[in-house]
């Protein structure tokens, strides 16, 4: 093999990942969208000239502009204003900042629990693996929207009104990701009894490795790659439920608004005509999970040995 | 006059990165009441050969050239006409018995499916038809086994029924894809008998896949040697065998362990590989080496298992018994062999000696020490050390994901925890020189190696801890047999150098001939008998090693 000399751009290249994924369109066009949006969601400053939380920049003459293309509408405001004339672009992209960083902060906290119970639970097995087993069974009878509803309520009787804004992101992450995890822990357990039966786990028990290197050097590494597809599927479900969560009023303070406080909030305008002002961060809220999910897709395809 | 002809027969499929010739211009002829053996290593291209002949070339392969005359048509001009001969004409033997019938069919209706596809009869005659061809291929009550389902009948009788599907539209080409690779010893016998007396009876032209010379010797008329794609020699049997012509067969026939002998080493004819040296074992220098004294290094006594599915109740009717009542010992630099067929429990004992299961009953005890009795993990380090072990599936026993180097840099740093870097890869450098590894190894992963490769990187990881036990568990099974040749005199020279002790366990008995000292041979958990290799071979006294001594398929039978 020639790949010796090879750099890690050219390795990269020369994998059959890469192979598979120029292959496939849905998972370009779904990564090229899920990268613009990244991008312009995390140097949003750079992005749009309007803050939309620095009041001194509003006028709120400019409320409620249509987008530009319709009759009413001003070229500076592409998507029009809200009711309090702040521009409905750099609002979507301030908001889905704060979406992007609780999804993926839920999903990393519901990873990193539901993987550790999982593995530990497939590889001890007895007792323990069937409590854990049956501590996800009725983890998946709660609906995670009722879930997080109760956490949320019990952190507000446990925190002081003050700190209860500065909170809120934490205590939503914190709901998501423990409404996430039985599925990390049913999908590495059900992995970690495959591997553990593998005859290269016996041999290192046979050398006298212990069971804690063994699961995480050893185990870990070979069932990480289901692991990710549901981590990606579960990164939309979890943007999704922090939208739904907002919209209902038990997300994310309306100083820091999120995509879901911004459909809310046009929500009560869609009546009286102003649709844009919930169309706009709805629709966003739609490419970006589709997108996610359409990505998530192509990698379970991909990284599943069994379709190779 | 042959009946098959296979003129000039490539078969191509297009990767990714470059175009595999699975078969590149291969003739083959087979006449009326022939039997041709087509024998090579995995990935040879005999078993693309047979699918092509029956158009079940799966994406991307394609035939590229040649052509395949069944009579005097081609059967690829136009593709109904395999659609036509395709179970008619050409019926086929798959391997695997237990996945080659529809579970939720009996197999009566298997057969009158079959039959009616072919045959232009009404249900009554089609039973009555299949009914005269089950008792023909050998089953008892066909009329009753007719309404049964293939769970309710064993491996080799489920073969039977496969091959009676296979006959059921009187084809005149049979070909059977390694028929009895998943059959034990005694089964096989049978079901190759059935095989040649069909041939002469039906004057059948059949082509048999198989890697195993002895079956090819016992069985076949005329023999095709394949080797990556290309056909090397064929020829009848008796002259490849006895006076083959090419090196690749000669190095085939000369790597088959003899069944009637026990020879010091395997001769490799290989073009690459012509030092015949001794295995240069570097690790010589760093081994403290254990004088042999003459005393028992591994006792067990009355070791049982059973293995119990049911969850409630602790003593449950249902467990099944692994190993029953099992007693032998090892002494210090012996090989010790564990014959049995699968399910006789010879990896359940393995387990235990290497501490993966603990015994229902019994002890073992390894240097005088009773090792079942041992509870804290820091005792049982000391023995894990001396204890090795090579498992039989060379892809699962390494970790994909760790390089060559850290997959044996592991034992060395846990037991030696004080070592320093440089000395751990010069450490591993001779570990993989004393099993014919070059240092460049090191740094990639088990994936690039193949599966002698990889058996040799699991046995320097078992020599890293410097053990006196060493178990191999069946080690060359899933090897091909040139490449098993290499292996075994590995171990050999292995074991001769560095004074191991090695329990040998494996389904073939020539190969545990070659490697042991003393063997043990096992049925049902319970072991039949325990004598010297020699001995055993030559006077057995139990009546089923009698019994497997003669079935074993020999390839010395040509002589005869």
């Amino acid at each position: 093999m020639a790949s010796k000399n090879l750099t890690f751009l050219n390795r990269i290249k020369d994998s059959d990942i890469y192979f598979s994924f120029i292959k496939s369109p849905t998972a370009i066009v779904s990564t090229t969208i899920l990268i613009i949006i990244f991008f312009c969601s995390f140097f949003v400053e750079f992005v749009t000239p309007y803050n939309p939380f620095d009041p001194s920049s509003l006028s709120l003459m400019d409320a409620f502009t249509p987008p530009s293309w319709t009759e009413d509408g001003l070229a500076k405001f592409i998507l029009g204003t809200d009711g309090q004339g702040r521009d409905m672009l750099a609002t979507i992209l301030y908001g889905s900042r704060i979406s992007l960083i609780v999804g993926f902060s839920a999903v990393i906290f519901a990873l990193i629990l539901g993987v550790a119970l999982g593995l530990t639970a497939g590889y001890f097995g007895g007792k323990y693996e069937m409590i854990v087993m049956r501590l996800t069974d009725v983890q998946l009878t709660v609906p995670s929207i009722l879930m997080a509803l109760l956490v949320d309520g019990i952190a507000r009787g446990i925190i002081s009104r003050e700190l209860h804004d500065e909170m809120a992101i934490y205590v939503l992450i914190f709901a998501i990701g423990i409404s996430e995890w039985p599925q990390f822990a049913r999908v590495s357990r059900a992995a970690t009894l495959v591997e553990k039966n593998k005859d290269y786990v016996s041999a290192s028990t046979i050398i006298g490795v212990s069971n804690l290197i063994i699961m995480f050097k050893h185990i870990l590494p070979n069932i990480l790659r289901p692991v990710l597809v549901i981590g990606t599927i579960g990164l939309a479900l979890a943007i999704i439920a922090e939208a739904t969560l907002s919209f209902l009023g038990v997300g994310v303070p309306p100083t820091t608004p999120s995509l879901g406080t911004l459909i809310r909030l046009g929500n009560d305008f869609l009546f009286s005509g102003e649709w844009w002002i919930t169309f706009f961060p709805a629709i966003f809220l739609v490419i970006l999970a589709f997108s996610i999910n359409l990505l998530g897709d192509w990698m379970r395809d991909t990284l599943n040995p069994k379709l190779n | 006059m042959s009946f098959l002809k296979i003129n000039n027969l490539s078969v191509d499929y297009k990767m990714r990165r470059e175009t595999v010739y699975a078969a590149k211009n291969v003739n083959i002829e087979v006449g009326k009441g022939e039997i041709l053996g087509l024998v090579g290593e995995s990935g040879s291209g005999k078993s693309t050969v047979a699918n092509a002949i029956i158009n079940l070339i799966d994406e991307p392969g394609k035939v590229s050239n040649g052509s395949i005359f069944l009579g005097d048509i081609n059967i690829h001009k136009d593709p109904e006409n395999i659609v036509k001969y395709r179970g008619k004409k050409v019926g086929l033997i798959f391997q695997d018995p237990q996945t080659s019938l529809n579970p939720i069919f009996t197999i009566g209706e298997q057969l009158i499916e079959t039959i009616q596809t072919h045959l232009n009869l009404n249900t009554e005659e089609a039973k009555n038809k299949a009914i005269t061809l089950l008792k023909e291929v050998g089953i008892k009550d066909a009329e009753k086994r007719f309404d049964n389902y293939p769970h309710q009948f064993s491996g080799g009788m489920r073969q039977r029924v496969v091959i009676s599907l296979a006959l059921c539209c009187e084809p005149e080409l049979l070909i059977a894809d390694e028929p009895t690779t998943a059959l034990d010893v005694s089964i096989q016998s049978q079901i190759l008998d059935l095989i040649k007396k069909l041939t002469k009876e039906r004057n059948l032209a059949v082509i048999l896949i198989t890697h195993d010379m002895g079956v090819i010797a016992e069985t076949t008329d005329r023999v095709a040697v394949m080797k990556n794609g290309h056909l090397v020699e064929i020829g009848p049997t008796k002259e490849i065998l006895t006076k083959p012509k090419e090196i690749y067969t000669k190095s085939l026939v000369s790597s088959v362990p003899p069944t009637n002998k026990k020879i010091e080493r395997f001769i490799i004819i290989e073009k690459e590989n012509k030092s015949q040296s001794e295995t240069n074992i570097k690790i010589l220098n760093r081994w403290t080496k254990k004088e042999i004294v003459d005393q028992d290094l591994v006792q067990i006594k009355n070791l049982n298992k059973s293995f119990d599915d049911s969850f409630f109740t602790e003593n449950s009717k249902n467990a099944v018994i692994a190993v029953d009542d099992v007693s032998f010992s090892i002494k210090e630099g012996q090989s010790f062999g564990l014959v049995g067929e699968s399910g006789s429990g010879k990896s359940t004992i393995a387990k235990m000696i290497v501490n993966l299961f603990r015994p229902s009953s019994g002890d073992i005890y390894f240097d005088n020490v009773c090792i079942t009795k041992i509870k804290s993990n820091k005792e049982m380090l000391k023995f894990r050390k001396q204890i090795q072990m090579i498992f039989q599936d060379p892809y699962s026993s390494l970790n994909g994901r760790l390089k060559v180097k850290d997959i044996v840099a592991e034992p060395i740093k846990l037991h030696n925890p004080s070592i320093n870097s440089r000395d751990i890869d010069s450490y591993i450098y001779d570990l993989l020189e004393s099993v014919e590894l070059t240092q460049r190894s090191a740094e990639r992963y088990p994936h690039e190696f193949s599966g002698g490769q990889r058996q040799r990187i699991s046995i320097a990881r078992a020599l890293a801890t410097q053990p006196r036990l060493l178990v191999c568990d069946e080690p060359t099974s899933a090897l091909d047999v040139s490449i098993q040749a290499q292996i075994l005199n590995l171990l050999k020279d292995l074991q001769e150098q560095l004074n191991l002790t090695i329990l040998f366990i494996s389904h073939d008995l020539p190969v545990v001939r070659q490697m042991c000292d003393r063997i043990a041979v096992l049925k049902n958990g319970k072991i039949c008998e325990i004598s010297k290799t020699e001995n055993l071979f030559k006077n057995p006294s139990h009546d089923y090693t009698k019994e497997l001594l003669t079935l074993m398929p020999k390839i010395e039978s040509i002589y005869n």
